[in-house]
């Protein structure tokens, strides 16, 4: 009778595996992720995503549900997932979605090659795994073509910036030497000049600017309404002596994909190959 | 009357006290700005960077002094000494010694400003200033405007009690407002408006130091126009009214004048916490409560004080920065604690 009853019980829990392991109605706050379960083919399983999420085009069609700082668990709840995909720090949600018997799946934003091994596990995860497999394979070979592609140039040194006040040099938010932007600075063939400052994003002042002498200066806009003024990239000139302003390679790349660590991260590094090596036939 | 009727030349008995203090204070000011662009995160060549055979264009020395480091110790010593003669103003005025250029909402309303343009990419900028000061100015006196109304509307005459509560309740509520429009705005908005909260002076070029100038100019010419007036208001308004001076306006002038000189301070270096609390008390500490030397000691020293927290800022941490105010704010509140404990308020 024992036996039978743990028997049932093992059942039971393999049935309920298998139950998570087939996410049907998944909500995912995560561009990054939606993005990824898009590409898998999974995004009719979509029951609703977070504030930021805009690509696909399809995202607009699906109800928001908060996002970082303000995920709307109410409604949340009230549309019955079976998973959630959240962030590493939303240790609140966590607990109401245990509370709650929700199953989630908690993401962090880290290096490129994480990017792929998200993609992965989420497959498994969500219950398609072979798709994200070749997802996960297709972004890797593509990135792989890119670094033997730049193999055999020179790597100019290059700051990434990616937030600036505008009009100024006031603030400038640049990438150091950690995370998805530093590591696709080098997968594209650049030498990041903020490569020893172990941290993802670096303020700097005029004066490291000026120390750090960048041959080449990438500007990403991925804003809401980050127009293009020519007038802008002008206040590079402040800083003459700067090798990139010198010789005219200072960059502006406009497209959310530079800020988004998912399937689209391959194209966004080729965009910083083709602009940190025009010697090269892209 | 006119109020700044007592406000003519200093008696001859201040004239010594008045002559040290400027001269003291003077020469520590003198001292660091001559002092501060020497020294930076990295070294540069002073020969080198004064060379005027070498074309600007190819000499990094001579950026690195006159681009990176000169406007910025410029700007400290502007931002400084606006904030701390704001304060000293304010303390008089509302015969608190907590006052300063928070209490009045008027740091609050440059954040809101700053908010709104950061938020909604209003991404002009006009002879390489961006909209981002010019809102925090436009966010300062409109907050001054809202709470200086509300202080005269009910009386003759402006109520301390009513402007001290007012500007509390204002900053809350602009305060709130701030979060809210955090919350939805982009990320990436919300870290450079939290980034323009802890201040910095790095302006990067001239442009925005020689805009704040004329503001200041008027600020700090109505400031001390009222130093013995200020004297008298600290005893109370009654006791300043019976010795002939006009309160009314006196308050108007000099809440005009703070207000102002704050709103500069403010949009060059954003609301940098601190300094115009504790720097009219230390300068108090060493000169007496006399306005003829605490406004003068105040202006001069709040720009060593920022001079010197900025270049622990720019040389303590290296290659990365913390924003000046966590290095004001990290001095400035054991200080004031200490203050508060030794008076034994």
């Amino acid at each position: 009778m024992a036996r039978r009853t743990w028997l049932a019980a093992a059942l039971l829990m393999a049935a309920g595996v298998a139950a998570s392991a087939q996410a049907r109605r998944v909500i995912s706050i995560i561009p990054a992720t939606t993005e990824m379960l898009f590409a898998m083919g999974a995004g009719d399983r979509l029951v609703a995503v977070g504030s930021y999420d805009k690509f696909p085009s399809e995202v607009d069609r699906l109800p928001r549900v908060g996002a970082l700082l303000d995920p709307d668990v109410e409604r949340i709840l009230r549309l019955k997932p079976d998973l959630v995909i959240l962030y590493g720090t939303q240790d609140e949600l966590r607990a109401q979605l245990d509370r709650a018997n929700v199953p989630y799946y908690s993401y962090t934003h880290r290096g490129l090659a994480d990017i792929t091994q998200t993609m992965r596990a989420l497959g498994e995860r969500v219950g398609i795994a072979r798709e994200a497999n070749a997802l996960a394979a297709r972004v890797e070979a593509d990135l792989g073509a890119i670094r033997a592609r730049v193999a055999g140039s020179a790597r100019p040194k290059t700051l990434l910036v990616f937030g600036r006040e505008p009009g100024t040099l006031r603030n400038v938010d640049a990438s150091g030497g950690q995370g998805f932007l530093h590591d696709m600075l080098e997968t594209a063939g650049g030498a990041d000049v903020l490569a020893d400052i172990h941290q993802q994003s670096v303020t700097m002042s005029t004066e490291l600017i000026l120390a750090r002498a960048p041959e080449v200066i990438i500007e990403l806009r991925y804003g809401r309404s980050d127009a293009e003024d020519p007038r802008d990239a002008r206040a590079w000139d402040a800083l003459p002596s700067v090798p990139a302003v010198r010789n005219k390679r200072v960059y502006i790349l406009h497209g959310e994909e530079f800020v988004v660590p998912g399937p689209r991260v391959a194209g966004a590094t080729e965009r910083l190959a083709r602009v940190l090596h025009p010697e090269l036939r892209w | 009357m006119p109020a700044h009727v007592d406000a003519a030349l200093p008696p001859p008995t201040i004239r010594p006290r008045l002559a040290a203090t400027i001269a003291g204070f003077g020469v520590l000011a003198a001292a660091c700005c001559l002092l501060a662009p020497l020294v930076g995160s990295t070294s540069i060549s002073l020969g080198r960077a004064f060379d005027r055979t070498i074309p600007f264009a190819d000499n990094v020395d001579a950026q690195v002094f006159f681009v990176a480091r000169l406007p910025r110790v410029v700007a400290a010593a502007l931002v400084g000494s606006s904030m701390a003669l704001a304060g000293a103003v304010f303390q008089a005025l509302l015969r608190n010694p907590l006052a300063s250029p928070d209490t009045l909402g008027v740091s609050a309303g440059a954040t809101l400003g700053a908010m709104i343009v950061i938020a909604f990419h209003v991404d002009a900028s006009v002879f390489g200033i961006s909209a981002v000061p010019v809102a925090a100015f436009a966010g300062s006196a409109g907050a001054l405007a809202i709470v200086y109304a509300m202080s005269v509307a009910r009386r003759h005459g402006t109520s301390t009690t009513v402007l001290l509560l007012a500007g509390v309740a204002l900053s809350a509520l602009l305060g709130a407002a701030v979060r809210f429009i955090q919350i939805l705005a982009d990320f990436t908005d919300t870290f450079r408006s939290v980034r323009w909260m802890m201040g910095a002076l790095d302006v990067g070029s001239y442009n925005q130091v020689v805009a704040s100038l004329v503001p200041l100019a008027v600020a700090f010419t109505a400031i001390f126009s009222m130093t013995r007036v200020l004297d008298l208001i600290s005893l109370g308004s009654d006791a300043a009214a019976s010795r002939g001076v006009d309160v009314r306006r006196a308050e108007r002038i000099g809440l005009v004048g703070a207000s102002l000189a704050t709103g500069a301070a403010v949009s060059l270096g954003g609301p940098i916490p601190f300094v115009g609390i504790i720097v009219p008390h230390i300068v108090r500490l060493v000169v007496g409560a006399d306005h003829r030397l605490v406004l003068p000691g105040s202006a001069l020293f709040g720009a060593s004080f920022l001079i010197l927290c900025d270049l622990v800022t720019r040389t303590a941490f290296g290659p990365v920065e913390p924003p000046v105010g966590t290095v004001t704010a990290m001095i400035g509140g054991p200080f004031f604690l200490w203050l508060l404990f030794r008076r034994a308020l």
